[in-house]
């Protein structure tokens, strides 16, 4: 018998399509010839994989349909959003707010030698304390804002905002006109925007893009005070970086910049977003918005959020969306941003590297 | 609370795919699985994940003639869902040893390792169909997945007559079958 009429014939009998004459037959056949016994064992277990496969797709559309008519009943709800529920924003909300400079200024010409030995005791304490809690952040921070003030006699007084910010994140220069790129969850609920730089001079900034799809959000330096910056040494790519490929960033979850170096762990992001990549690094409140840069200084993409409930799963925002971005900013508000062409990061060392790119990486600050 | 002869019809009304058998389990039992996963620390969406897997656990065991149900329907639901959801909590590597049951259970832990073998099983065949390329994967699919009739399927790929569409189907299946079973001796 050949094997496509034996195949038949098992198929037949298992559907029930055979007469009982034919039925007893093809027992007896198999009865008595093993390979034939054996060709039908293999082919109805196959029968049976092929019998579930399609038993299943009709059962989940089934599911799938019953499911949908329950939710628009009302009877079940899948409530809350999946985004809030497990990652949490890297950005920092300090839990109480701290007067950003402007009156500091006139503390330190009274008795600015007492101020700074009163904070730099304070500091100490907080050194070996492991406990970073926002007290720490605060003295920190005023102890910067003397020591800046200090060293820069002419330091840009009259450019310092006087409000109080509650929160702060990490930005970097998109163009070196002003704009500075960071996430969209940042800024989405801000009053006021200031941007700081590694000296602490800090410049009004406001919003020319911010879209909570992609998570991104570029500011424009609105403060005359800014000076326009030539040269960027970076550049974004918009290809897609490799696994295991070595990248690093720099941010603000402190005062001061902090570096920080891991790897690209997955090309999509949280529950399989492809518009992100998933990252293994160390970062903390504070990070969100910061450049997530490979060896040769070409950045890849944008630190948004991490995982709350996994170590090292961080997740940004991949730098392609960027080109997208400006296209939209310049059909929608017919400002022409310009990514910086050239990198000259490349073949630096990492130090050097860092020197070179730490001046354009800004603290978002706002309330 | 449902008679044993109710849940029985339920049962079966599930194994043959009866959409309104299976409206009636899922709107039952539903809010109290998403309640426990919820409450152990679980999305609404791992929710509907487990509710739905556990319903293709009760369906197989539905279609073997030997099941009879020894507990009561929602009971045996809900052991499965927790089985599930303890699973895959241990996989992501958060197991919670308190996890919170407030509900009688009974042992389901065969019902979840012949599912799960069932499950690679499938995924070999859902494999080895995609390895097949057009037109192949779709005259099967056509035949043994939609269960359409052989001049029906000859009619839609422009076969002159039923017996060609047989041939090539049975061709197909021949293929199909060395893929699989190459890669189902692999793993086992």
């Amino acid at each position: 018998m050949e094997e496509n009429l034996l195949l038949d014939a098992i198929e037949r009998y298992r559907n029930g399509e055979m007469s009982d004459e034919e039925k007893a037959s093809f027992e007896e056949l198999r009865k008595n010839n093993p390979d034939i016994d054996q060709i039908a064992v293999d082919h109805n277990f196959f029968l049976e994989g092929l019998e579930r496969m399609s038993d299943l797709r009709y059962l989940k559309h089934n599911l799938n349909n019953v499911e949908s008519k329950l939710i628009n009943e009302g009877v079940i709800s899948h409530k809350g959003d999946r985004a809030k529920a497990k990652i949490i924003y890297l950005w920092n909300r300090y839990r109480r707010t701290i007067t950003v400079a402007a009156a500091i200024a006139g503390v330190v010409s009274l008795s600015t030698a007492s101020l700074i030995s009163k904070y730099s005791e304070n500091k100490k304490v907080g050194v070996i304390t492991p406990l970073v809690d926002n007290k720490l952040n605060q003295f920190e921070y005023k102890l910067n804002q003397i020591e800046h003030k200090l060293n820069d006699a002419t330091a840009l007084a009259s450019a310092r905002p006087k409000f109080e910010a509650n929160f702060r994140a990490t930005g970097f220069l998109v163009d070196g006109n002003g704009y500075i790129i960071t996430n969209a969850h940042v800024v989405q609920n801000a009053k006021n925007l200031i941007v700081e730089n590694k000296k602490g001079d800090q410049f009004y900034a406001s919003p020319v893009y911010s879209n909570i799809t992609n998570d991104l959000a570029i500011l424009k330096i609105t403060d005359s005070l800014f000076k326009k910056v030539n040269e960027l040494p970076y550049t974004f790519t918009k290809s897609s970086a490799e696994l295991a490929e070595p990248i690093f960033t720099l941010g603000y979850p402190r005062e001061e910049v902090v570096y920080g170096e891991g790897y690209l762990s997955a090309k999509s992001g949280y529950y399989g977003d492809t518009t992100s990549y998933q990252i293994s690094i160390s970062v903390n409140p504070g990070n969100s918005g910061g450049p997530v840069i490979d060896k040769d200084g070409e950045i890849i993409g944008i630190i948004s959020s991490k995982e709350t409930n996994a170590d090292g799963v961080v997740f940004a925002i991949k730098s392609k969306n960027i080109y997208n971005a400006l296209k939209e900013i310049k059909k929608d508000n017919a400002i022409n941003i310009k990514l910086p062409t050239r990198n000259s990061l490349k073949d630096l060392s990492r130090v050097k590297q860092i020197k070179k790119l730490e001046d354009f990486i800004y603290k978002v600050k706002g309330n | 609370m449902k008679t044993y002869d109710q849940e029985e019809a339920l049962l079966k009304g599930l194994a043959a795919n009866d959409s309104n058998s299976i409206e009636t389990i899922y709107r039952e039992n539903y809010l109290a699985i998403q309640t426990f996963i919820v409450k152990n620390s679980g999305h609404p969406d791992d929710a509907r994940d487990i509710f739905q897997e556990a319903m293709i656990v009760l369906f197989e065991k539905a279609k073997s003639s030997s099941f009879t149900l020894s507990c009561q329907l929602q009971t045996y639901l809900y052991s499965i869902c927790r089985r599930l959801w303890l699973k895959k909590l241990q996989r992501q590597n958060r197991f919670n040893p308190a996890i919170e049951t407030d509900q009688v259970i009974v042992a389901v832990d065969d019902e979840i390792d012949s599912h799960e073998k069932m499950s690679s099983d499938l995924v070999l065949m859902e494999n080895a169909m995609m390895k097949l390329g057009e037109p192949c994967k779709s005259l099967l699919e056509a035949f043994y997945i939609e269960k359409r009739s052989m001049p029906e399927i000859a009619a839609h790929f422009g076969y002159t007559n039923a017996d060609n569409a047989k041939t090539q189907k049975y061709k197909c299946l021949m293929r199909l079958k060395k893929i699989f079973f190459a890669h189902y001796k692999n793993t086992d």
